[in-house]
Parts: C-alpha cells; structure tokens; sequence
C-alpha cells in the first residue's frame, strides 16, 4: 500500500502540495512493489492496494472530507499531547508506528516533508528518494542540479520513501468516498523529543505563505538596481493583490530578505502567473517558478533564459515598462 | 567549543547541461566549481558560533582529490583546518554511505583527540538534492539532529561553550523557518545541525585568509568503497522546448498589451 503524510494548514485544511503528493499516489499504483495487491493488515472498507493517510494533530472535518475526495480509504490519526508541538525525531516515529513493513511510503517535497521521511527511512532501514517527479516500471524519476537534470533510479527493499517535488502534479479529485478513520493509542519516546519546537514567533516578514499561495507574484531580481529600487515593482504587487518574489541575488545584496526568495533554496511557486522583473533565469531561479500556469518577462535582454521560457515578454527596462503597466491599471479603473 | 562542517564540491552552474559519455553524470569539464549555497551559510554560522564560544572549526569534505580547493575556500573565510575524504567517483556513494564515511571519520578523529561538539551540514547538497547526510550521520553518531536551520546562538547550563564532545557539554538555541513563523529549537550538545540558506550573509575571504587557506593543514583519507551503492540508472535531460514566447512589445508602449493578458487571466484587483 501506499502511505502520504498529509500536511494541513492552521484552519485545519489539506495543503496544496499534500493534495498533489496524494493524487500522486493514487494515479501511480506502480510504485508499489506488490502492484498495489496485497496490503499487510485487514483493512475491511476501501479496495485493497489503496493510498493511505497519516494525519499528525487534529482532524477536521473539512480534512477528512478533502481526503475522501482525493481518494483516501484511510486516515490513520495520530494525537497525543507529545506530538502537539513538532519534533521531527517524534513525529517520524509515530508515522513509522502506522506504516507497514512493505509499500511506499510518500510526503510533499517541503521541508516538512522532507525531513520526516528521512528520520523514517533511517529508522525503517530503507533508502529515500527526495523531489520525485515520476514513477513507471523502470523505476523512479526525480530532481537534481535544480531542476536542470534528472536521475533515473531505483530503491531496492521492500519499503520505499519518497518525497514528491511540489508542483510535479495536479490536484485532482476522484469519486468521493468515506475515509476509515483510525486513531491508535501512542508511546512517544522521551529521547525524540529532544528536537521539539520550544517556541514559535509569528512575524510578517516569516510569513511565506502569502507568496507560496499568491495567483499572482511578481518577481524581481538585480534589475531593480538598489534596495530602494522597488517602488514600482511593490506597486504592482499591490495592484495584483499578489506577493512579491525576489531571486537569490537580490537577497543576497540584502535588498529584501530571505523569506521573499524563489528558487531552488527559497520558496517553490505555483501562481497563476508570474511577472519576471529584471531576472535573467538562473537555473536555480527557474527551478521555484515551474509551477507558475503563466509566466511573464520584462526585459532588456531578449536573449535571456527568462524572456525565452516566457510565455509573454516585454523588451525592455523594467522601472519604465512596470510604471508603465501601473498607470495603464489605475487608468483603466478609472 | 570545536564545530566541524560538512561541504560538498559542486559544479556551479549557471545554465543549461549535458551529460558525460556513460550518461550517469553530468559533464563538468567546462564547469567551475564551488561549495552548496546552504553550506556557505553553515560555514558562516560555525565561524560566528565558535567566536562567540571560543573554539575551532574544521571543514571536511568527501569527494575528489580537486575539492580540497573548497576546504581552502573554508579556511580563507575562518575555518581553521580542513579533512579530506578522497573519492574519485563520489557520485557511487549512496547517502547513507557518505554519512557512514563521516561518522567513521568523525570517530577516528576523536580517537586521534580531535573531538567535535557541533557538527553542521547543508540542508541540502545543490546537485543531488538528498536532503538526508545531515539526518543519517545523526543516527549514526546518536547525536539530535535539526534541519532547516538558519541561525545558532550559543546558551544553556554552562554557557554552551564545553569542548571535548561529552556529552551535556553544552546546549545552544537553533532558529528555522517554520510553516508558522520562525521555529526555536533548545539543544543538547553534541548535536548535529543542518542548516538552510538565509540567515547569515557568508562573508568574502581577506587576503590574509588566503594566505592563511594556502598553508592550513588538511588531513586526508581515502574512501573506502561504497558499501549500499548508490541507486542511480542514469540521468536524464529534460525535453528543450523550441521557445514559444509571445512578444508584447518593447518599452512603456506594451504596458497595455500586458494588462490585457492580465486582466484576461483575471487577477488584477478589482
């Protein structure tokens, strides 16, 4: 069977990446080692072979109804006092506690993700193929150098970890059906909670989530010129009621902080589309913007990686044509 | 307190790639190349994190014999010393073998009384995108381990500044981003810490520390085979499209061809 740990939001809902890594669980039955057969245990409603859930912390209704949908049999519940705050050590231990020796194991490729499916292929003593993209009889495919390349591979033994690069599929939903629910009655071990979160400081400027969640970011690079050099672009972003993104550049000038970075070491993106300020298109840049449905590049370079992956482009400076696409905006509000 | 840090050569690109004649690497012989972006950071954070509690910091790579060139790099920005892993064809070593390797290492090194209180890895190598060594070599060590990590300050019973990597010899605080904010971790040393780009800014090297990378000791051991393997078949490319771009118009004279497409994807506010 396939087990997904499914990340959900504070409002109790099923993120966005957590709904691609489970519909890329249902449409690769592949990926099971016994071809989705057998399972290890009885599992009386859903087919056998079907994709499973992991759910850490409460479980809301809206939750159990969005797996149900993307086709989830089962919901394995873990709650315990323990678990409330994150400790990778602890909350790995519990999603091994629930997944059987055989099958897949899968999360999102977030960070989240990422580290939990390592502690759980290290304590299941199976290997962890991270930012997968595809599977078929040959073996696995995923990410490496950023995106510019990919490595075909395959994981032996009888339990695979995986992580699934954000964006690589499409949500989509399946006819509906009603999850089994099972809680269990959990031992978490003192030692994995050394790693626990004491603490956590909400700040605006941590707040990634309004640009990994934006139908519209505008991004800037080196273009922009100086720290101060922004007006225009902000504008935009405020026109758009969208968010910003900067490349790794401007960053690391310290124009804007690291929390508005796109790339392959900041956030990965998936707006509807995405206006490229004054960025060439660095691999690892392109790598955070796959996602986006359409992607715009102003310009003064019509050579440039980002102008020639563009669906539209503007040939020129990105102060003048972005003061430019604000007037014409606030003219045509009138 | 003594920290090691963990960095990978990496090919730095820029642009597009092709692969080598057997098609299970890449053709690096017109790259240059550099450490992985969350590895300078943790450099940068090992260096600030031994001054502050008084200590050394040694950088250690696996890879070929050319990567003592990023153990120099280290030492011309602070490190004091450098452990290199030869391995002529690093891209064989599964992750859980190149954390083994470490571990090994890292106990060879103790038995020899160079000890560590702190070690720090990348969270994530540039080119294979693992995100597993740092986790692996924790086990290994049966040390914690933290990922995500962007800055470390130094506190706890003692002070944190205990050397000799016994263990209670210290304790530090460790702040990430989380997907609620910035998460705060509390510590006890020895402890393992990969660290994620952003929170420090990996300072340029003075040219006394150039000096200083060309006389520094590096320490050096070679390989052994990799025992898992690793499990790649190959690599691939991905298919070039032919470029499909349309060109609305060169200057402040396209705006509106823009904000058409805008408005027709529906996303400027109302």
């Amino acid at each position: 069977m396939t087990i997904v740990f499914v990340e959900t939001d504070p409002a109790g809902e099923v993120t966005l990446t957590s709904a691609e890594a489970i519909t890329f669980a249902r449409k690769n039955p592949q990926l099971l080692p016994d071809g989705g057969a057998a399972t290890s245990r009885e599992v009386s409603g859903p087919p056998s072979g079907s994709t499973e859930g992991v759910v850490i912390g409460p479980l809301s209704d809206a939750a159990v109804d969005a797996l149900g949908r993307l086709g989830v049999g089962v919901i394995h519940h873990l709650e315990h006092p323990d678990l409330a705050e994150y400790s990778a050590a602890a909350w790995a231990q519990a999603i091994v506690d629930v997944t059987p020796e055989s099958g897949t194991l899968l999360a999102s490729g977030t960070p989240r993700g990422m580290e939990l499916m390592a502690h759980a292929a290290v304590r299941t003593g199976a290997r962890m193929a991270a930012n997968v993209i595809a599977a078929d009889e040959e073996g696995l495919l995923r990410q490496v150098h950023g995106g510019t390349a990919f490595e075909r591979l395959r994981l032996d033994g009888d339990l695979q970890v995986l992580t699934i690069a954000g964006h690589a599929c499409t949500p989509e939903e399946t006819t509906p059906i009603t999850p089994e629910i099972i809680a269990y009655d959990l031992t978490v071990a003192e030692a994995d909670l050394a790693t626990r979160v004491q603490r956590t400081e909400v700040e605006a400027a941590d707040d990634a989530s309004g640009l990994t969640s934006a139908r519209a970011v505008v991004g800037a690079g080196r273009g922009v010129g100086s720290e101060d050099g922004f007006a225009e672009v902000l504008e935009l972003v405020d026109h758009l009621g969208g968010a910003l993104g900067v490349s790794r550049v401007v960053t690391g000038l310290g124009w804007r902080p690291h929390t508005e970075q796109v790339g392959q070491t900041g956030s990965r993106i998936s707006p509807d589309v995405y206006i490229a300020c004054g960025i060439s298109g660095a691999i690892q840049h392109m790598a955070g913007i796959e996602g986006a449905k359409t992607l715009v590049a102003i310009n003064t370079d019509e050579e440039s990686t980002m102008v020639q992956r563009a669906d539209y482009a503007i040939i020129g400076d990105l102060h003048e044509v972005v003061g430019a696409v604000n007037e014409e905006i606030v003219r045509r509000r009138g | 307190m003594n920290i090691l840090v963990c960095i990978k050569r990496v090919p730095d690109i820029a642009g597009s790639v092709t692969l080598d004649a057997a098609g299970t690497g890449i053709d690096e012989s017109g790259l240059g190349h550099t450490m992985s972006s969350h590895e300078e950071c943790a450099v940068e954070l090992a260096i600030q994190t031994a001054a502050q509690a008084g200590g050394t910091v040694t950088v250690l790579t696996l890879g070929p014999a050319e990567a003592v060139e990023q153990l120099r790099a280290a030492v011309a920005v602070g490190a004091d010393d450098g452990i290199l892993v030869e391995a002529a064809g690093p891209s064989a070593f599964a992750p859980e073998d190149i954390a083994q390797v470490i571990g090994d290492v890292i106990r060879d090194r103790a038995a020899a009384g160079q000890t560590f209180d702190l070690v720090l890895t990348g969270d994530d190598a540039a080119d294979t995108g693992d995100f597993q060594v740092g986790i692996r070599l924790a086990y290994d060590l049966e040390h914690p381990v933290l990922t995500n990590i962007q800055t470390i300050s130094v506190g706890g019973a003692d002070g944190g500044g205990g050397s000799g990597g016994e263990r209670g010899s210290g304790r530090i605080e460790a702040r990430g981003i989380g997907p609620a904010g910035t998460e705060i971790f509390s510590l006890d040393l020895p402890a393992v810490i990969a660290v994620h780009e952003g929170g420090v800014d990996p300072r340029y090297p003075s040219i006394t520390g150039r000096m200083k990378a060309k006389k520094a000791q590096v320490v050096e051991y070679d390989a052994p085979d990799p025992g898992t393997g690793s499990p790649r078949i190959r690599l691939e490319l991905p298919e070039v499209k032919a470029s499909s771009v349309t060109i609305l118009g060169e200057g402040p004279e396209a705006a509106p061809a823009l904000v058409d497409v805008l408005e027709e994807i529906g996303v400027i506010r109302p």
